[in-house]
């Protein structure tokens, strides 16, 4: 076994040799190398939770606009229809009172014509008195030549008047 | 060796100076640059090579800077998972040790013989092997006494140890403990050389009963050389296992100094 039996020769070659690779292995591989290579890993790692925790960050300040947005919308909603209602009411009220105005000057025009026509029918009522009065003083004269007082025959087309 | 029909398994264990370096020595002790230093080099430079492509630093990687941020997140999770957040101090040793162990164990399973190379693994020598692993217990011992002073005693006194038991439980827990670089070396360097030397007598039964006549070479050789196949593939299993083990055995008793228990 070459191991024991050459170990006299060759352990402090062995040694020496040993010591000095796994040395230079160590100290320029190990210390000068190895701590930027997982520097670099440790950069992307530390890179990679960070953009993650950008994202959830977006995703929260996104699920906060999208609350205040429907917080917003509500509320332009409601105040939209409260305009409307109050809109409606208004125009409704405004509708009301032009009514009763129209309403007024109607019935003004309307208690017009009524006195007018009651004028009318009045004057023709008491023309057609005074015709039918005439009229039953010259068949009173002509039927029996009595001559009719015209106080009478008034009276007597004013009962029959009255008596439809 | 193949004249006399003997192939000697483990002749891929010899160490040989390589370019004339055989008397190099430094204060009185040789440091020839050996087959096994050459493979420590060629680890290390691997591991430089494919470090260097994870250096990039691009936010979306590549499929190489991709591949060593895998391995560093490997070692940091086995840390992380072991020691806690006060592992993470120790990524830069734990994935040296790591990748320098799995390169030299997939190195020297690559079939560079086919070419006449001499591959050498030399994590199949516990002069190798022990020297990690003590560097792995000695940074242990240092953590443990520099973070809790002679308090790190304690972690031979399992809790709730009845007062009377502890002059037994204390000798054991503190052998079982100075066992630990042992059992760590050994491990790498059993597992290495009993694949390799496996590998090895299998390849020599292809080669000796081919010799032996076509009838044997037919049997005894395919037989072997699909069993070869099989295991090869077991070892470069073997040799990822191996490289992990030892990782996670430091990441283990690294928690023990980082947080006693």
């Amino acid at each position: 076994m070459p191991q024991i039996a050459q170990i006299a020769d060759t352990y402090s070659s062995q040694i020496f040799w040993l010591l000095l690779t796994f040395g230079l292995v160590f100290f320029v591989i190990g210390l000068g190398m190895v701590p930027k290579v997982q520097g670099t890993a440790d950069a992307r790692d530390a890179k990679i939770s960070g953009d993650l925790d950008a994202a959830k960050a977006a995703f929260a300040r996104a699920d906060e606009a999208e609350a205040d947005y429907r917080v917003r919308d509500a509320g332009n909603r409601a105040a939209a229809q409260a305009t409307l209602a109050k809109a409606k009411s208004d125009a409704t009220k405004a509708t009301e009172v032009k009514l009763a105005a129209a309403d007024a000057v109607v019935a003004e025009k309307i208690a017009a014509a009524e006195a007018r026509i009651k004028g009318a029918s009045d004057a023709a009522m008491a023309e057609i008195e005074t015709v039918a009065a005439d009229a039953a003083r010259d068949m009173v004269a002509r039927i029996s030549g009595v001559e009719a007082s015209d106080e009478a025959a008034r009276n007597a087309v004013k009962a029959a008047l009255a008596h439809g | 060796m193949a004249e006399s029909g003997k192939i000697d398994p483990m002749h891929q264990f010899a160490i040989e100076p390589l370019f004339g370096t055989d008397h190099w020595s430094l204060g009185g002790f040789n440091i020839a640059f050996t087959n096994s230093a050459l493979y420590m080099v060629l680890a290390a430079v691997v591991l430089w090579i494919f470090v260097i492509g994870g250096m990039k630093r691009e936010l979306v990687p590549g499929r190489w800077q991709m591949a060593v941020e895998y391995m560093t997140g490997f070692i940091k999770n086995l840390l992380i998972s072991n020691v806690g957040e006060g592992g993470k101090k120790y990524i830069p040793y734990v994935f040296s040790l790591f990748m320098f162990i799995l390169l030299a164990n997939l190195l020297g399973l690559l079939p560079l013989g086919l070419v006449g190379l001499h591959p050498f693994t030399f994590t199949s020598h516990f002069t190798a092997t022990g020297v990690l692993a003590i560097m792995s217990f000695s940074i242990v011992l240092i953590v443990g006494f520099w973070k809790h002073g002679l308090h790190f005693f304690s972690l031979f006194v399992p809790h709730g140890t009845p007062l009377a038991m502890i002059p037994v439980i204390f000798p054991i827990e503190l052998i079982s403990f100075m066992v630990r670089p042992f059992s760590l070396g050994l491990r790498l360097f059993v597992a290495m050389t009993a694949g390799h030397v496996l590998l090895k007598v299998l390849a020599g039964f292809v080669i000796n009963s081919s010799n032996a006549g076509i009838g044997y070479g037919l049997t005894v050789g395919s037989a072997s050389f699909v069993l070869m196949i099989g295991i090869s593939a077991l070892e470069m299993l073997v040799a990822v296992i191996q490289a992990y083990v030892f990782a996670l055995l430091t990441s283990v008793y690294l928690n023990d100094a980082e947080n006693l228990h």
